[in-house]
């Protein structure tokens, strides 16, 4: 079978889910979709998850009410040991990157790791990823019996519900004692749209001058058009925005339809985490900006008379 | 106790890439230790710095001869000794997390650091799968740590945000930025590196081939439009931008 662990929220499904399930879909190997779900509560997510996947495995249990990498690993094991998967897709998030290598050791199985394609050729399977700060694409292959592959968010556009309800299943599962203790979490809100979610994401760096400059022009423009905000490394070490905001190597990876960089030098670092972007946009008063050479339109001006410009030409 | 700092050697983020018989051919290119993996070096020297009864901090590379570089930085920043297993034959993290598990019982490390993505294959698999064969917790992403008797303290990266975690050792870190500013190497300390212990291993040594086969790379180079818009005009370059997001990027409406 394959086995894919659906990521949650809210009682949701999360997009990243539904994504795995098109993965799935795609692969056509043999052997039913299940769908793995792990924490507490489900009900609401598992008859959610019944729409896409043939089957949907229900660990719903207090241990697991908090995601935990030596937990979630000995969970999937088990269950892929189990049901004798041959495929087990996970989302390469930051946890799903961090289990899968877990689970790939204790299958003595390959990691195909956050793929942005994964493809069937005869017994074996190929995934396509980013290598090299994103500069570069590589191709690796696995011919073993079972294989765990993680797969980048947004790789694959979500599947559509499927006819027919999927079969539910509880499933018991022996857990280990998780060893690191959390001892306080910070959670990101934002009342924007997600930067990793928005169609258009607005980079401020350290081009902008200040904090206050930037919460006037480019979350100005960004209140203007919807965008998600995002931060250069610069400027976040700087203190001016947080961490949650960061885009490249060290922050997120961002791949909106339109990504609007605003003095921002363009260093590759940045660039792993934008560059996949549709359309990129560049603001800079120096025409050498690396920048430039990564970007369908330039503006080569002053951000301090261009924002407000574009402020007011985007005004509803 | 002993720190195991693993290291890899990475083509500097700036250098050009090419292709030579479908892999990334590295000759020529200018070639650095990875930046995530200096925070694991620095961390390490900062805990004995701090106090911590640290005897031998020992940096372990795997890879090819030039490899050579990397360490010799590891070991000017102040790492006492080195292991280089030298090898051109292509390991993915799964299959390298293997001799990293053999070289930190071998050494009796308590303690190891692995940059939170390598630079070259892009991959964050290599911290959690050591923990895993060693039987120890780990924790990615690390951004602040601090060593009370055998507990480790910090803060560290989550899907939904920050988190501040405890953990007892034996424990494998994964580091990142805001974990610290790695120090630059002093002349006479890269005079002293050149007398440190650098032992050279054989892959054999170690019985262990790699999970996935490589297949192919490619540069990735997306052409990009490059329409360079005159900003002297301010008003005119943006409505000349909000008319392109509008009907050719179709973004706004
Ligand atoms: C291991 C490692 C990981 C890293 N990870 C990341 C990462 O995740 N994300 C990231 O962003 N960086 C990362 N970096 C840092 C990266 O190398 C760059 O230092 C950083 O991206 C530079 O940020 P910047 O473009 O805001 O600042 P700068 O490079 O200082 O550029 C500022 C730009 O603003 C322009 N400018 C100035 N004034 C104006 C004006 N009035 N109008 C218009 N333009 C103006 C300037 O011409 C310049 O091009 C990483 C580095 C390392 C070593």
């Amino acid at each position: 079978m394959i086995l894919l662990v659906a990521e949650h929220n809210n009682g949701k499904p999360s997009k990243s889910a539904l994504e795995l399930v098109q993965a799935a879909r795609d692969l056509g190997r043999d052997g039913p979709i299940t769908a793995l779900l792990l924490g507490q509560g489900l009900t609401s997510v598992a008859n959610e998850m019944s729409k896409y996947a043939e089957q949907v495995l229900v660990a719903d249990l207090p241990e697991l009410a908090a995601y935990n990498p030596e937990v979630w690993a000995a969970a999937v094991t088990q269950i892929a040991q189990e049901g004798e998967a041959h495929t087990i897709l996970v989302s390469a998030s930051r946890s799903g990157r961090e289990y899968s290598a877990r689970v790939a050791v204790k299958l003595d199985a390959p990691l195909l790791e956050d793929v942005i394609k994964v493809e069937a050729q005869g017994n074996a399977l190929q995934g396509t990823k980013y290598a090299y700060l994103a500069r570069v694409t590589e191709v690796y292959e696995s011919d073993a019996a079972v294989t765990v592959v993680s797969v980048k968010p947004g790789a694959y556009n979500p599947a559509q519900p499927a006819s027919g309800a999927g079969e539910q299943y509880d499933v018991e599962l022996e857990l280990p004692q998780s060893r690191t203790r959390s001892t306080g979490k910070v959670i990101e809100k934002t009342t924007r749209v997600p930067l990793t979610e928005a169609d258009v994401v607005i980079t401020g760096g350290r081009g902008v001058g200040s904090p206050e400059n930037f919460s006037k022009l480019i979350e100005g423009l960004a209140d203007n058009i919807g965008a998600g905000v995002g931060a250069t490394r610069a400027v976040v070490d700087a203190g001016w925005r947080p961490y949650g905001e960061q885009v490249g190597q060290t922050g997120k990876t961002v791949a909106p339809k339109a990504y609007i960089a605003v003095g921002v030098s363009g260093a590759v670092q940045h660039l792993s985490g934008m560059g996949k972007s549709k359309y990129i946009v560049a603001i800079n008063k120096d025409p050498e900006a690396p920048i430039f050479k990564n970007a369908d339109y330039g503006i080569v001006g002053d951000l301090h008379q261009v924002l407000p410009a574009l402020i007011e030409a985007t005004r509803k | 106790m002993n720190i195991l700092c693993v290291i890899r050697q990475v083509p500097d983020g700036e250098a050009k890439l090419r292709i030579n018989n479908s892999k990334v051919e590295l000759d020529g290119v200018t070639v650095i230790m990875d930046g995530m993996d200096e925070y694991g070096v620095e961390q390490a020297l900062r805990l004995r710095e701090a106090g911590a009864s640290v005897e031998q901090i020992i940096v372990l590379a795997v890879g090819p001869a030039r490899n050579e570089d990397a360490i010799r930085t590891a070991l000017a920043m102040g790492a006492d000794r080195a292991i280089h297993v030298e090898t051109d034959t292509y390991l993915d993290p799964i299959a390298l997390s293997k001799i990293v598990t053999q070289v930190a019982k071998e050494e009796n490390a308590s303690l190891v650091f692995s940059g939170g993505q390598q630079s070259d294959w892009d991959s964050q698999a290599l911290g959690a799968a050591t923990a895993e064969r060693l039987g120890w917790p780990q924790v990615t992403w690390t951004n602040a740590l601090e060593l009370s008797g055998e507990t480790l303290k910090g803060k560290h990266d989550i899907d939904e945000g920050a988190e501040t975690f405890e953990v007892e050792l034996p424990a494998v870190i994964t580091t990142q930025q805001g974990l610290n500013d790695p120090r630059y190497p002093t002349l006479p300390n890269i005079m002293k590196a050149k007398k440190k212990e650098l032992r050279k291993d054989s892959l054999d040594k170690y019985g262990v081939t790699a999970k996935l086969k490589h297949v192919s790379s490619n540069i990735q180079v997306k052409e990009r439009m490059g329409k360079l818009i005159d900003g002297k005009d301010p008003q005119a370059a943006a409505a000349q931008l909000v008319e392109l997001l509008r009907n050719e990027a179709k973004v706004i409406a």
